[in-house]
């Protein structure tokens, strides 16, 4: 529920990426989304069409989102295990000693924009 | 040639908020206010829990109450009449939670030379809050008996983020299946340092426990 506010967040950074560089038009938002960062990509997508073609540089852009699996880390047996499998309780020794590594992410990656 | 070339951005979408968070804690800091997150979702019974904590406190702190919400200013007058003291009501605009650029244009609207505290009550929402750091000294949140003792395991981020979980409306346990043993077992799995106050806000119930807690913390870190 919180898509379009993430939105607003991407379209600001990347005005300002696109300022930096000298960009006028983007064709593409390349985003990392992590598997447990609590954002649908699909909500993502659809309220970037809504907000995206509200502005010049980035109308009829495109979201494009990677999904990045989580892995949680287990402080007491030292191996990684994938969390949304297994949640908080490593797979390897049942230890709730755990923690999320990666997957929580929210990145812009990359924008694509004409090559002229 | 190419049509498209890729521009490297590499930027996570937080990056600035947390940025924000960071230098608005430190200015919090030098100015000696203490800004509280209050979290919870809708009718857990933030207000009325604010209500009776700023009762026993006031004679204690200089407070201040910000009251965020997507529309309507109820939450704002009711603290304002029932505790006298400052209370300003900050609209979301639609969006479900603050972030820390809002949260500081709304202490821009209180007199922070003469505070000791501000209490932020953030959107009744136990998802996106979690997500966006507000420049807090310390995030709370409000979790009410009806709302069930699973949901440590269900909004697992809310309960990492946050260092003291109180739990309202204890008077109707009775009625409901919700095993305080098991919820607080579900918190500290996401949180090991939290602690947790059983209250009724509306017996009082348990609120003095919670203001001493709070006005300890003020303190302490006042000290630090």
């Amino acid at each position: 529920m919180h898509e379009l506010g993430i939105v607003f967040y991407i379209i600001r950074d990347v005005k300002q990426a696109a300022g930096e560089n000298g960009v006028t038009k983007v064709n593409a938002v390349v985003m990392n989304i992590g598997e447990v960062s609590t954002v649908v990509p699909e909500y993502l997508t659809d309220c970037w069409r809504w907000a995206a073609d509200k502005e010049d540089l980035l109308r009829g852009s495109e979201l494009k989102v990677n999904v990045t699996p989580a892995v949680s880390w287990c402080e007491d047996c030292h191996q990684e295990y994938p969390t949304v499998q297994y949640g908080k309780t490593c797979p390897f020794c049942a230890s709730e000693h755990t923690f999320l590594r990666r997957g929580n992410e929210v990145e812009i990656k990359e924008i694509e924009v004409p090559n002229d | 040639m190419d049509p498209i070339k890729v521009i490297e951005i590499k930027k996570s979408v937080f990056a600035d908020n947390d940025q924000d968070a960071a230098l608005l804690r430190k200015e919090l800091k030098g100015k000696g206010v203490y800004l509280l997150n209050l979290m919870s979702s809708p009718g857990s019974g933030k207000t009325t829990t604010l209500i009776k904590t700023i009762g026993l406190l006031k004679d204690s702190l200089r407070i201040a109450v910000m009251e965020a919400d997507i529309d309507s200013d109820v939450d704002a007058v009711k603290i304002r009449e029932a505790t006298g003291i400052r209370s300003i009501q900050l609209h979301t605009g639609g969006m479900c939670h603050l972030d820390a650029e809002m949260t500081r244009q709304g202490l821009d609207n209180v007199d922070m030379e003469n505070l000791d505290l501000v209490i932020l009550e953030n959107v009744g929402n136990l998802v996106c809050p979690a997500e966006f750091d507000t420049g807090a000294v310390c995030n709370a949140m409000i979790l009410s008996v009806p709302e069930g003792d699973d949901k440590p395991l269900k909004y697992p981020l809310m309960f990492s983020v946050c260092d003291m979980v109180v739990i309202n409306k204890m008077d109707v346990l009775p009625y409901f299946d919700f095993d305080l043993d098991k919820c607080k077992k579900y918190i500290r799995l996401r949180n090991p340092k939290a602690q947790v106050i059983p209250v009724c806000a509306k017996t009082g119930e348990g609120v003095d426990v919670f203001a001493a807690w709070l006005l300890e913390q003020v303190k302490s870190w006042k000290q630090q």
